[in-house]
């Protein structure tokens, strides 16, 4: 056993630990699950999974192009691949993901850990901004960030069950619980958390628990909003987004990544298409991030409820002046 | 890694045994279909109006060694997940590739001659889903290497007696996930793993040894702690026995170190760093190249019609 579950902090309820006890807990019913590490298995939640299944545990070392290729070997001998490291190195991995994994069709999972702001103190250099954009570009490739530990346990349930690539990020810090036991997941589809008319908030991971807590503000404001999480960037839930277009006529998306290609971009791109309207965007505006505590930077890069709130009342004006 | 998994389990499609003598016109039928290979990548990059002419004609003997003798692949197991697979890594020679697929049944000679042509799935490099017998998509240098490892780690553990091969290119070994793998393939102890460098010392620009230097080659791989054997990659016997020590190596990958000529059997072409391509060949050049690889008159016409 590596030392490093020991070093770093690991909250029995942060999305990595659900992955990792859920992967584990499927590993008997899933017999051709295999998982690839690259020496962070105390990080990513797999270090569960190494000690229930040594025997499909496999090492890669620090070499994530390597590892991510290879993942498209064993799956093209009948394995399901689930290549595990933090999101910041699936980056450096992209184009074997792009080749070996998806051009080819290949029956494999990437899980991504640690993604965006919420991954704090180790900084700028670790916190990937750029991820979902960098995937939801790869034609076939399913992207999708799952908003709580009772969400992660289904959504990696699903992604087994799922047949291709997938990207999945899950997350570092302890995690809100916004779903009760009763949550239901599928890939491909939206949910609508807490019901509105006058603005839908679109949310995923991370910043679905606060918008959640957003809508309470905005209620108190006499603001009705709708929040959706969309746990599936791609494929995106067009016809939800369609639904609550007609339903409340303007959005916030919300995510902890780059404005620039994620969430934001896949809501914008699919409304456009058929029922534009106003859209604001909450999400790390096109900068790097920086060391300080997850609840920190998302104060300090704006992606908390009140920011949200503000958001939300920016498209609501919008929404009634271009009527 | 060794837990045996529910699998679709047969015997080997034939078990590999050491050759003790060459089987009596192996060696001329496998100079035959190298020549063949070396004629058909050269009228299919004629047709294409551009590829990669110097890489395919040297790997064209290794290529045919593997296809006509090595591998326990055939047309009719290529779903067989106890067959060998093969990678071409240095999917820029898909040429060759497609050439010895045609000569061994895999693909139709004359579709093949269709290389790079819109709606053909003779891309300008290998893809899987286009042919599955080319096992992988190619093409993105040092890819090829680890998808091969991978699939010598799943075919481990499915105690698998089916082995991997992959050829790479020389100037590939650049390419940092080439020595990722190298260390990968030995921690597992990856003995049913091949890889062939076709070393033909050239690369796209110039000479490797002025665009990035690899020597000692040899000796970084051996450091690594594979089972290095050097060979001359146009003599079909010494290709022959390579592969066959190769085969019998436990414990560890094996590296057979080709030595090639880019290039190899049109004079125009050998050992000039400007034939790596992708370069458009003239009907003059495609003729005289066929020529010097021993087409007849009337096949230089068919293969150019």
């Amino acid at each position: 056993m590596s030392a490093a579950p020991a070093l770093i902090a690991q909250g029995n309820d942060s999305l990595r630990e659900a992955f990792g006890k859920a992967l584990s807990g499927l590993a008997d019913e899933f017999q051709n699950v295999v998982v690839l590490d690259a020496d962070i298995a105390g990080g990513t939640g797999v270090h569960h999974f190494r000690k229930s299944h040594p025997d499909r545990f496999i090492q890669f070392g620090i070499a994530e192009q390597n590892m991510m290729a290879a993942a498209g070997g064993l799956a093209a001998t009948g394995f399901i691949p689930i290549v595990t490291t933090f999101a910041v190195f699936c980056l450096r991995a992209v184009e074997q993901a792009r080749l070996s994994l998806a051009y080819a069709r290949r029956n494999a999972k990437i899980v991504a850990s640690h993604p965006g702001l919420d991954v704090g103190p180790d900084g700028g250099s670790a916190q990937a901004l750029e991820d979902m954009a960098a995937f939801r570009a790869i034609p076939g490739m399913t992207v999708i960030s799952p908003a709580d530990p009772v969400e992660m346990k289904l959504a990696t349930r699903a992604m087994l069950e799922f047949d291709g690539p997938v990207y999945m990020r899950t997350g570092r810090s302890p995690a809100k619980r916004v779903f009760g036991d009763d949550h239901t997941f599928e890939i491909g589809k939206g949910k609508i958390v807490r019901d509105g008319k006058d603005v839908t908030i679109v949310a995923c991971g991370v910043e679905v628990a606060r918008a959640v807590e957003a809508a309470e503000l905005l209620a108190a404001d006499g603001i009705e909003a709708r929040v959706v999480n969309m746990a599936t960037i791609k494929p995106i839930d067009s016809e939800l987004l369609a639904r609550c277009a007609k339903h409340t006529g303007c959005f916030v998306t919300a995510e902890d990544h780059n404005i620039h290609g994620g969430l934001g971009s896949a809501v914008a791109e699919s409304l456009a298409a058929s029922h534009p309207c106003p859209i604001e965007y909450i999400g790390v505006k096109d900068v790097f991030g920086a060391s300080g505590e997850p609840d920190e930077l998302a104060e300090q890069f704006s992606l908390t409820a009140p920011f949200i709130a503000k958001a939300a009342r920016r498209a609501v004006a919008r929404k009634k002046k271009a009527k | 890694m060794a837990q045996p998994i529910p699998f679709d389990r047969r015997a080997p499609v034939q078990s590999k045994q050491p050759l003790k003598a060459l089987p009596p016109n192996l060696v001329s039928d496998l100079q035959a279909s190298a020549a063949f290979v070396r004629q058909h990548a050269i009228a299919s990059i004629y047709h294409a109006g551009s590829g990669h002419p110097g890489g395919a004609l040297s790997c064209a003997d290794i290529l045919a060694c593997l296809f006509g003798a090595e591998l326990n692949f055939w047309p009719d197991s290529v779903n067989d997940p106890h067959r060998d697979r093969f990678v071409l890594s240095k999917g820029h020679a898909a040429p060759a590739l497609y050439a010895v697929g045609a000569q061994y049944g895999f693909c139709n000679k004359r579709e093949a001659l269709k290389l790079r042509k819109l709606n053909s799935p003779f891309q300008g490099h290998p893809h899987v889903l286009d042919m599955p017998w080319v096992e992988t998509s190619t093409g993105s240098l040092g890819q090829g290497f680890s998808v091969a490892l991978g699939m010598a780690m799943g075919l481990k553990l499915h105690k698998s007696q089916a082995r991997v091969y992959t050829l790479l290119g020389d100037g590939e070994l650049q390419e940092g996930e080439v020595w990722e793998a190298a260390m990968c393939a030995v921690h597992h102890q990856l003995d049913n793993l091949c890889a062939i460098i076709d070393y033909n010392k050239m690369q796209s620009d110039d000479l490797n040894a002025n665009i990035m230097r690899l020597e000692p080659l040899a000796a970084k791989f051996r450091a690594f702690d594979w089972a290095v054997i050097e060979i001359d990659g146009h003599d079909i016997p010494e290709i022959l026995g390579a592969l066959r020590r190769a085969s019998s190596t436990h414990g560890r990958p094996s590296l057979l170190i080709a030595h090639t000529v880019k290039g190899r059997g049109v004079p125009y072409m050998e050992n000039i760093p400007t034939w790596h391509g992708s370069v458009k060949l003239t009907r003059a050049q495609a003729e005289e190249a066929l020529g010097a690889l021993g087409a007849t008159r009337e096949q230089i016409a068919e293969y150019l019609a």
